[in-house]
């Protein structure tokens, strides 16, 4: 299964899915022959069972959430254009941003369409905000049991506060990525076989 | 057995000891002396006497008798009470190695010794070091080695291993004898033989020993398995090598030695090596074989796998082939096997014990130094030991840069400088060079006792300093900037990210070169597993979270409630604006700690190793009560009609909880081929949770109750993919006809049908979904509060 030239032709639409996702032909593959694995029956698509059966997701706390963003505007299906394009924003950043063409949209790695991944993660309604409620979720997702109610909702409001600037109680896109400027995302959110 | 006056050792002297070591009353034993042949004198004045009433002593004493297995047993117990204070303090343990404490009790212990001015007793010799103390602590780093990254990257251990001793044994012992042959260092008389033998002791490295230090450095899978590979090949090496040049020694003269033996010693290496690899292999298949058949006397399970380990070792050692590696490649052989078969107790026996007794021989091996080093058998030459320790470094550096440098060629993610630096610095000397080192006859080494010393130094030098401050080195390396004070805000997204980036990650599984694993995969499934595994098993990845996952815990769980159902109610759907209360900062001290303590810790990927310990239960607990909580949540949210948050319109989807009463056994299913399972509908995704029904009242289908055995159960099993069962987590809507159908197991599970009506074909191959005969009656239940997966319709 190594050699590559044979089998890049049975990869649907695979320069396109080159140029949009940026990932090398190795790395295209190797995503390809995992879209397969996964996918059970060989529908040629993947459904929300098969990525549920990833035993290491049902113990990862935000595990639904994350099986949630392969599946954007109620859609059941994840074609390999849509798995290779949520997987390429966790692409390490190319070094050499620095020559892009300003014009061109922005690669999928880039860190702000990581941030904006991230930010999705929470923001369930897709309003482009935070609100205090999703943001309460979000803690209770990741905290365990011990936690009064009480000190979670603490927690919420002083996390909606320290990032809100405009006072709306929600906590937006912009103020999202302004709270994080001093993290390294670009590290965070990279996968290192993903080059 | 005598009652004599009691020699050289007062009372006083023994209670002055007794201070000494306080809370190890035991020890003071350690003052009488050893040699009950030369000399007849117990020691401890109180005992000397016995109490005769004519001629029958009706209180008597005799030490002798019990004397090494009594200090042998007060060593281990001091050093175990060692490791327990130890352990007390938390942040101990991540700053210096396991090893640096043993050491440290070690010569403690040799200072009384010495003090009290006796013999210890005659524990370590050759024999008993490589036929007792040696194996367990092969087995058990052979058994806890994670298998699939280790073959992953096999070409690079080996290469990095077993070259890497070579050049450092063969570099270390030239450059040594070219010191030698200055004649101011007054060493000229130890020649190359005895040089070369030097250096390939002294380049035995334990590196496994400082793992603990840095893991929770995040130190990445690939070094990971080199420190991890090195340890493991590492010590099989030296022997070998040391075997040999003793051999070449015992020609006595040297000069005779001619380039055929040289090469016939080349040749006997490599076959020494792969004969050892060979006849652990089959021993590794004969007793995962035989415990094929234990089913029904689980209480030998260990034995077997331990006799037939140790006789892999023995039958290898008599015919001068590498016994260690022999013990390595039969542990690894077995394990995966074994693991299936063996009954869960049993499993869990076999780790404690192995781990127990590489602990206990670790111990021996470390006191035994201890004492070596207190005292008067030392030659201290600045020369030989300076230039010694600097060799090993320079030559470690050398092997280290060099051969990563050609391996990089080749691997498709090459090993960063800073991964080559650590490396370098995880090269900690252990045990393993101070017993070969202490074993070397004396006939053939006049100058044994500056080796010793030159090896003694070594050692402590990289155990104590290398050991404490490659924690510190790591953690430098690894983290660019550390901002300390992070807002609650980057706590949590922190922590968020962390936890994508691992689900992500699993999403991409593992990746490895395809071919040569999926060959052995095929091989292994078409062949290997059908004569060595247990028929009717479940095919999965045994050491996984569910098969731990016990009803008793899970009981203690709900009553604790910690699953109640209020526990996570209360949506507060009104956005209750609370005027913004002004924090202060040890409000925000206090509530950021408590949000570092009560997060969820992310979930490693790496195959956490601590040789002195086995798998904290913390990430275990932690798994279980995400699991429970996940399904509790989609409980609540389900029976209160509402939508899952994530705003998928309300119709989409449907769930079904099925539970099945009963399965029959079928065959063949782990060849994970999609026909073979009834449900051929893939949409059913099953879980295998128990737990509730015991508490369920409304049971319309099963009268049978539930084992309390919860098994995982892959659906639809692939090659590649990794085990696990999947969670419904879509929205539900109430109406739906259950089926029941059958499960594969012998256990009775629960599954949870989804079916998505959006697709025409879904629902067609719903429609033909074998009814193996079920009809369930499934009504509807109201749901209590214990009430878990059952919804019928």
């Amino acid at each position: 299964m190594g050699s590559g030239g044979s089998r890049a032709a049975q990869i649907p639409d695979a320069d396109r899915i080159r140029r949009e996702t940026g990932f090398s032909q190795a790395t295209l593959l190797r995503l390809y022959h995992r879209f397969r694995a996964l996918d059970s029956n060989k529908k040629g698509y993947l459904s929300r069972v098969d990525l549920q059966q990833i035993g290491a997701l049902a113990v990862n706390p935000l595990g639904d959430r994350i099986i949630d963003s392969f599946f954007p505007d109620g859609s059941l299906r994840v074609e390999f254009v849509d798995f290779a394009r949520v997987l390429a924003h966790f692409r390490p950043i190319d070094d050499d941003t620095g020559t892009r063409d300003p014009k061109e949209p922005e690669p999928p790695n880039s860190r702000m369409n990581k941030l904006r991944f991230a930010f999705q993660l929470y923001d369930l309604d897709r309003d482009g905000k935070i609100s205090r409620h999703e943001m309460l979720q979000v803690l209770r997702l990741m905290v365990g049991v011990q936690v009064t109610e009480e000190q979670l909702e603490s927690i919420t409001d002083r996390t909606v506060q320290e990032a809100d600037e405009d006072g709306d109680g929600a906590v937006s896109f912009m103020e999202f990525s302004k709270s994080l400027e001093k993290m390294d995302i670009e590290q965070k959110m990279s996968i290192r076989i993903l080059k | 057995m005598g009652f004599q006056a009691p020699g050289p050792l007062g009372p006083w002297q023994w209670l002055l000891l007794l201070v000494a070591l306080k809370g190890s009353k035991a020890t003071s034993d350690l003052n009488k002396p050893t040699d009950s042949t030369a000399q007849q004198e117990p020691g401890a004045g109180f005992a000397a006497s016995g109490l005769a009433l004519g001629e029958i002593t009706v209180f008597a004493l005799d030490y002798d008798y019990v004397q090494v297995p009594y200090e042998v047993t007060l060593w281990i117990l001091l050093a175990s009470l060692a490791k327990i204070g130890f352990h007390l303090h938390h942040r101990l343990p991540g700053l210096m190695p396991e090893s640096c404490l043993l050491i440290i009790v070690g010569a403690l212990v040799g200072a009384i010794i010495f003090g009290t001015d006796h013999k210890s007793p005659p524990v370590m010799d050759s024999n008993i070091y490589f036929l007792y103390l040696l194996p367990p602590i092969v087995l058990e780093s052979g058994y806890f080695m994670p298998t699939r990254p280790f073959f992953e990257n096999i070409g690079s251990i080996l290469w990095w291993a077993g070259l890497g001793a070579l050049v450092n044994a063969m570099g270390i012992g030239l450059s040594l004898y070219l010191i030698c042959q200055i004649k101011a260092f007054g060493l000229s008389d130890v020649n190359l033989l005895q040089n070369l033998l030097f250096g390939s002791l002294i380049s035995a490295v334990d590196p496994v020993a400082v793992l603990a230090v840095f893991e929770e450095a995040r130190v990445n899978e690939p070094l990971y398995m080199m420190i991890f590979g090195e340890a493991l090949l590492n010590d099989g090496i030296s022997v070998v090598l040391y075997n040999i040049l003793i051999a070449f020694t015992k020609m006595h003269k040297f000069e005779s030695i001619e380039p055929v033996d040289i090469l016939a010693g080349c040749a006997r290496f490599i076959i020494v090596g792969v004969g050892g690899v060979f006849f652990g292999i089959v021993f590794g298949f004969v007793s995962a074989f035989i415990t094929r058949f234990t089913q029904n006397i689980s209480a030998i399970e260990p034995l077997i796998v331990f006799m037939f380990s140790y006789l892999s070792y023995l039958s290898a050692e008599t015919l001068y082939l590498s016994g260690i590696l022999a013990i390595t490649a039969c542990a690894v052989t077995m394990k995966k096997y074994v693991e299936e078969n063996v009954s869960q107790t049993s499993y869990t026996t076999i780790k404690y014990f192995m781990k127990m007794l590489s602990s206990v021989s670790e111990t021996l091996i470390f006191i035994f130094m201890g004492v070596s080093t207190v005292g008067k058998n030392h030659e201290w030459n600045w020369a030989f030991v300076g230039f010694t320790l600097a060799f090993c470094l320079v030559w470690r550096a050398i092997s280290v840069f060099a051969l990563f440098y050609v391996s990089n060629r080749f691997r498709t993610f090459p090993f960063s400088i800073k991964d080559q630096c650590i490396i370098f610095y995880s090269g900690v000397r252990g045990a393993g060079s101070f017993s070969l080192a202490f074993l070397l006859p004396l006939s053939l080494f006049p100058r044994k006792k500056m080796f010793v010393t030159a090896t003694l130094v070594v050692i402590y030098f990289t155990v104590f300093i290398q050991g404490i401050t490659i924690g510190p080195l790591v953690r430098y390396l690894d983290v660019k900037k550390t901002n300390k004070k992070e807002s609650i805000n980057e706590e949590l997204h922190i922590r968020l990210m962390d936890h994508l980036k691992a689900g992500i990650e699993d999403v991409c599984g593992q990746w490895s070169h395809y071919q040569v694993r999926d060959k052995f995969k095929k091989f292994d499934h078409k062949y290997l597993r059908k004569i060595l595994i247990r028929k009717n098993l479940p095919r999965s990845s045994i050491v996984s979270l569910y098969k731990k996952l016990e009803m008793k815990q899970v009981l203690e769980m709900a009553e604790t409630g910690a699953l109640s159902a209020t526990a996570f109610s209360r949506p507060h759907q009104a956005q209750q604006t609370q005027g913004t209360k002004r924090l202060s900062p040890e409000d925000v001290a206090s509530m950021r700690d408590l949000l570092t303590h009560n997060m969820y810790q992310v979930r490693q990927r790496t195959p956490s190793y601590n040789k002195y310990s086995l798998k904290p239960r913390a990430a275990e607990k932690q798994a279980k009560e995400i699991l429970i909580r996940r399904q509790n949540t989609l409980r609540e949210s389900v029976r209160k009609g509402h939508s899952l948050p994530w705003g998928k319109p309300a119709g989409a989807k449907n769930i079904r909880y099925l539970s099945f009463p009963y399965s029959h056994p079928q065959p063949a299913r782990r060849d994970g081929e999609a026909a073979a399972h009834e449900d051929a509908d893939r949409s059913d995704s099953e879980l295998s949770f128990i737990m509730f029904n015991a508490h369920s009242p409304t049971r319309s289908l099963q009268e049978r109750p539930q084992t309390q055995q919860i098994t995982t159960r892959k659906s639809l099993n692939r090659g590649g993919k990794p085990s696990g069962s999947g969670y419904q987590t879509s929205p539900s809507q109430e109406e739906h006809v259950g089926r029941s159908k059958r499960t594969l197991r012998p256990k009775p599970l629960f599954h949870t049908v989804d079916e998505e009506r959006g697709s025409g074909e879904e629902s067609g191959e719903e429609a033909s979904a074998p009814g193996a005969g079920q009809p369930a009656e499934p009504r509807r239940e109201r749901r209590r509060s214990c009430s878990p997966l059952l919804r019928r319709k």
